[in-house]
């Protein structure tokens, strides 16, 4: 079979990160390559370069045996190569047929849009791949398989002949990834050739003719379904632990004081994301929830906050009842939270350290005495924990956007930290910072845990869950699918069931 | 009540004819600075700098036809300083990713500082006759028709003018490649831009002819309505439109409508002081304002604007 | 040239240099017109300064003209430190007036210790509750405050008309049939506070309130809610503040100090109120505001420049031959505000490097779709 798609050594770094690292691939026409990997082994960076969204710092891409160059989308698509990506490129308003059109318009003269040319392609075209949509009907009112279906004809559309489906399967329902497959199978019929990123095991297993594992920008292995199983290609993607060694004793829990009861949890498209969910967190040890991102945990976490409202369930802090209570409330209570998202919900880069600092606390004692904030209290109290946290910084005034991420991360621990909360709910708590902090910050983790602290940590690397964790809960599609000891967990089994595959 | 029912009884024919001509022939300049609105607005610029670009166009249009003494030349004076001024607008706002909101309110200070300080130069102290109004224009037999015939054929050019540009506003934005062009550029940039579109080029071009539309609506004042020039004559109006292609849910009907639901509200509030009916006018006065800020705020249907409407866009 | 510049912090070139050289490429834009017109720009020029500075007189015009823009130009920075495009200081203006207008001449035989602040509360309260419906529904709904502002502009101007022209409201009976509100009482009077001038206790006011503001913003836990929800709105949500309500308490505030600007006019200058027309002084406050960069101190400058402009137009267009109309300073405005707003056009003409100027940022919350 001739190659669709060949890349020789392609680099991409991102200041220190080196995203691909010198990859190669190769794709053939007639075959569905299935590119599998964490979050952060590479996958997108490297398709975004085959798509021309980013340009590589070096390597080689030949498509159909002759190299090329991609600059851009356009050359991309020129050349036949279609993307769907993760988050579509859909208008919702508009309809299938003119979102698929869209650029490349069938027009009657002098630019009117010939809407019966433009349906009778869209059907042709979805006939002849099995790819049902209602052609007349706007994208806002499809779910998101429907959507999907639209990116992949969009694409078709466009003379792709190699599709590049980004984590397709990662919003679909299991009859819908069912439909998404039949119509990758009569892609590869006609002849095509698709790149299926993702990181779930089975629908690997299942689809892929060829298979290709990266972590940490690199190939680890190339393989093919026949010749590995689940527990192999879970152990190629995780990988060896890392050096990720955090001294802890063992732990000493005392009485429960984080508690969630069958909370359910809907997201912004109002779809459930959380599917009744159990936890208890005791005061002196670690709970780590381990999952793919996108599980529910981002929803379970803001419903612990109070940022998002729980639709069934409850939520107890030291033994009280705050579902029906404010973030504000919460905190007060001694709840804690390092959001996941430290630029949007944890840090305001514009103001100082020191402002960061007492950013739930600014109209307290002593910070504030009536509205008058008492500001030498303020600089005293950032003085101090920008020495306890060891925040590299000019000073308390210095606007925490100046900051590195680690020690912008250190502000945001510090402050959460620094009341000696009861409960902590840290979120991906080390991402995109550099070891130094991360060995931080696990350190203070530890201490705090040591100290009575109740400590949910919920991470997408496996690795910052396994070193910490007292117990571990795996999530999984919204639900808690296992829950085991931290204390000698089993890497390969914790990565097949994050993956969803069988728990064994 | 009383007072209520002797209006109604007394409404004759030629009342109705004279009510809706009136409505549609005050709703020319408010629909045609909605259809400016419109066309920048589905292409992602906010442009609440209508009052400013209409009161350009009013200027222009009466100064080129004072001076060629031709009203025709004038009226296309009117639609290319709109033009020109709502480049500014496009350059600030796309290219200088200046705050739409506030490259806005320099068009609409900008406009009264050029119109103020020309007209204080050249036309304060003219002493030569006016260009005079455009001619109404009565359609053969449409025009003799009872009601209608008053209502629709017997106007002058721009209001033409604006029905039929509210048919071809519609057109392009919902049945031509540019249209579609425009409305992908206003809802998600990036996918547009994914599908090829160069998002920076149909905004511009969409913020300038919306500034031509506004334009020939200034000119509705100074050579239709009143055959002069005076200072600030648009009197807000630019922003009723603004209001009315809120109302109308960017859509150029509903544009038209709402613009003549506006003035009819004006009628009405100016016809029941003559019956002696004390319906304070300011109240009815209220209604665009009162309705749009309702309509924006979701009480009655939701206003959904373009999805990236004021957002200004970035090539990564 | 960059190297000229390199030894400059970055302050100093944000908040003294762009806005200078603004001002500066302000005039230059406008001079091109009165070129334009035939009439002599140096010389317009010239009459503008003689007619702000040139004696005491004039000069105390110029404070007396600036008084309303300090005011103004505060709420709308103070709006802008919260996120929030205020773009309704005209309506809020006029609302103000009214009411406190109302209770100046409602009020008889009182010291003026007691009328004038009863006058300043009535406006403030009035205009915090009409700028906090735009708050209101922008917390509630999402209804984008700069489209809900320009509206209830014109619905300030009719609730005005309607008052003051509607005999038994606000209308004078004695009035000999002159649209207006009967006059304040004598002890709600500003005094003059430069014997021989218009020059009233309202500066003095407007100087106060620029540390007040600076304070409020700076030095309060109200501004710094207000500060962090504008430019964060999802970290201090997250850190327990509540958006909705500082989003109301920042219109309000923004809208009491437009309504502070419409009574101390009133009680400062014209001592009744007639019926209310678009002043334009919405968009000069925005210009003020963004001249200042939205910071208190700031506003100083920004609003004397604005009020020697307005003063010394006047006698400019008197003087001129051919006339040069008073618009003139609207070019002048207009073309200060766009250099400030695009501070690129001043960096490429200074050769400054691209770290050192800093982006006007306005309304830039998250999901700030002007009308959604």
């Amino acid at each position: 079979m001739e190659n669709a798609l060949e890349l020789r050594g392609i680099v991409k770094t991102y200041g220190e990160l080196r995203a691909n690292d010198g990859v190669d691939l190769v794709v053939k026409w007639g075959q569905v390559h299935a590119l599998l990997g964490e979050n952060g082994a590479g996958k997108s960076t490297l398709m975004n370069v085959v798509y021309g969204l980013t340009s590589a710092d070096a390597g080689e891409i030949l498509f159909d045996g002759k190299p090329v160059t991609i600059h851009a989308p356009q050359d991309a698509i020129a050349l036949g190569i279609g993307m769907v990506h993760q988050h579509f490129m859909l208008i919702p308003p508009l309809t299938v047929a003119e979102n698929i059109i869209l650029g490349h318009e069938i027009t009657k003269p002098r630019g009117w849009i010939d809407v019966e040319g433009a349906a009778k392609a869209v059907s042709e075209l979805s006939s002849r791949y099995g790819l049902d949509v209602p052609s007349r009907a706007r994208v806002q009112e499809l779910s998101v398989g429907v959507q999907q279906r639209v990116e992949i004809l969009k694409a078709l559309y466009r003379g792709a002949r190699l599709l590049i489906l980004d984590e397709p399967t990662a919003v679909l329902t299991p009859q819908e990834t069912k439909g998404l497959f039949e119509i990758v199978g009569n892609l590869i019929q006609a002849g095509n050739a698709v790149i299926f990123i993702t990181h779930k095991l089975a629908e690997v297993i299942e689809i892929a003719d060829q298979i290709t594992v990266m972590r940490r920008g690199k190939v680890v292995d190339s393989t093919t379904p026949k010749e590995s199983n689940q527990a192999d290609l879970a152990r190629m993607m995780v990988g060896r632990p890392v050096l990720l060694r955090v001294e802890k004793q063992p732990a000493k829990p005392g009485d429960v004081r984080l508690k969630v009861e069958d909370l359910v949890v809907t997201d912004d498209r109002r779809q459930v994301a959380v599917g009744g969910v159990s936890l208890e967190v005791r005061a002196g040890e670690i709970v780590g929830i381990a999952g793919v991102e996108g599980n529910g945990q981002n929803e379970l976490v803001e419903a612990i906050s109070g940022l998002r409202t729980a639709k069934e369930g409850r939520v107890f802090i030291g033994g009280r009842d705050f579902t029906r209570r404010s973030t504000r409330l919460r905190l007060r209570e001694g709840l804690s939270v390092i959001p996941a998202d430290r630029h949007k919900e944890g840090i305001i880069l514009e103001l100082p350290i020191a402002d960061n600092l007492v950013l739930e606390d600014y109209d307290r004692n002593p910070f504030a005495r009536w509205i008058v904030r008492q500001l030498k209290a303020v600089a005293e109290y950032a003085a101090r924990l920008i020495k306890q946290f060891d925040i590299r910084a000019s000073g308390p005034t210095a606007a925490a956007g100046s900051l590195s991420g680690g020690n912008q991360q250190k502000v945001v621990v510090a402050r959460e930290l620094g009341t000696e909360p009861m409960v902590l709910v840290a979120c991906q708590p080390t991402r995109g910072i550099d070891v130094g902090s991360i060995e931080f910050i696990h350190q203070q983790i530890v201490a705090q845990r040591d100290k009575g602290l109740a400590v949910l940590l919920v991470s997408s690397e496996l690795d910052e869950v396994l070193s910490l964790s007292d117990r571990i809960a795996v999530i999984y599609r919204g639900r808690i699918v296992a829950v085991v000891d931290g204390a000698g967990a089993d890497r390969d089994r914790i990565g097949l069931l994050m993956a969803g595959g069988a728990a064994a | 009540m009383h007072e209520m029912a002797l209006l109604v009884v007394s409404i004759r024919p030629s009342d109705i004819a004279v009510f809706g001509s009136q409505t549609l022939v005050t709703a020319t300049p408010l629909t045609l600075a909605a259809l400016g609105g419109v066309m920048s607005e589905r292409s992602g610029v906010v442009n609440i700098a209508l009052e400013g670009i209409m009161l350009t166009g009013a200027f222009a249009g009466y100064v080129v036809a004072l001076f060629t003494h031709s009203l025709w030349l004038g009226l296309i004076a009117a639609v290319l300083a709109g033009m020109l001024i709502a480049a500014i607008h496009a350059i600030l706002a796309i290219s200088f990713i200046v705050d739409q909101i506030v490259s806005g309110t320099v068009i609409n200070i900008l406009a009264i500082g050029v119109t103020g300080v020309f007209y204080r130069t050249y036309l304060e102290s003219q002493s030569v006759a006016g260009p005079g109004h455009l001619p109404t224009w009565h359609v053969p037999v449409l025009g003799d028709l009872p009601i209608i015939g008053q209502v629709l054929f017997q106007n002058a050019f721009v209001t033409y003018a604006m029905l039929g540009l509210v048919v071809a506003v519609y057109l392009v934005i919902f049945h031509t490649t540019w249209g579609l062009r425009t409305r992908a550029c206003g809802e998600h940039p990036q996918a547009a831009e994914t599908a090829g579109i160069n998002v920076y080029f149909v905004r511009y071009v969409n913020v300038i002819v919306s500034g031509g539309l506004a334009g020939l609506g200034g000119a509705y004042f100074s050579l239709q309505q009143l055959g002069n020039f005076l200072p600030g004559m648009t009197g807000g109006r630019g922003f009723i439109g603004l209001a009315a292609m809120i109302f109308g849910r960017w859509n150029p009907f509903g544009a038209f409508g709402a613009s003549m639901l506006f003035t009819a509200s004006d009628q009405v509030a100016s016809r029941a002081i003559a019956f002696g009916v004390h319906v304070p006018g300011q109240f009815l006065g209220m209604l665009p304002y009162l309705l749009t800020i309702v309509v924006v705020a979701g009480a009655v249907g939701r206003a959904v604007a373009p999805a990236a409407d004021g957002k200004p866009y970035r090539k990564s | 040239m960059s190297r000229l510049w390199a030894h400059v912090p970055a302050w100093v070139i944000n908040a003294l240099i762009i806005p200078v050289v603004s001002v500066v490429l302000g005039f230059l834009v406008a001079a091109i017109a009165v070129v334009a017109t035939g009439a002599d720009p140096t010389l317009a020029y010239l009459y503008l300064f003689q007619g702000a500075f040139t004696n005491t007189n004039a000069f105390a015009e110029t404070l007396v003209s600036s008084v309303p823009y300090m005011f103004l130009g505060l709420g709308v920075a103070l709006g802008f430190r919260a996120g929030l495009f205020n773009i309704g200081a005209e309506g809020q203006f006029y609302i103000g007036a009214l009411a406190g207008v109302f209770v100046a001449y409602s009020v008889h035989g009182l010291p003026a210790i007691v009328e004038v602040p009863l006058a300043l509360l009535a406006a403030i309260a009035a205009g915090f509750l009409y700028a906090g419906i735009a708050g209101f529904l922008k917390a509630q709904t999402g209804a984008h405050e700069v489209i809900t502002t320009i509206m209830l502009n014109y619905v300030a101007f009719l609730i005005a008309n309607y008052l003051v022209t509607t005999p038994g409201l606000m209308l004078d009976p004695h009035a000999h049939g002159l649209i207006r509100t009967p006059y304040i009482d004598a002890n709600a009077v500003l005094p003059i506070i430069f014997p021989g001038s218009r020059l009233h206790l309202g500066f003095l006011l407007a100087l106060l309130a620029i540390p007040a503001v600076w304070f409020l913003i700076n030095r309060t836990t109200v501004g710094f809610r207000l500060r962090a929800v504008g430019y964060n709105a999802g970290a201090s949500k997250a850190a327990g503040i509540s958006v909705a309500r500082t989003t109301v308490l920042a219109m309000g505030i923004s809208g009491a100090l437009a309504a502070t600007a419409g009574i101390v006019q009133m009680l400062g200058i014209q001592h009744d109120m007639t019926a209310a027309v678009a002043s334009g002084y919405g968009f000069d406050a925005i210009a003020v505001a963004l001249l200042a960069r939205s910071n208190p101190w700031g506003i100083l400058p920004a609003a004397l420049l604005f009020g020697a402009l307005h003063n010394g137009a006047s006698f400019m267009q008197l003087q001129t031959t051919p006339q040069v109309s008073s618009d003139l300073i609207s070019i002048v405005q207009a073309s200060v505000i766009a250099f400030v707003a695009a501070p690129e056009i001043i960096r490429w003409l200074l050769r400054l490097r691209r770290h050192q100027v800093a982006a006007v940022a306005i309304t830039q919350r998250e999901g700030a779709a002007p009308h959604a």
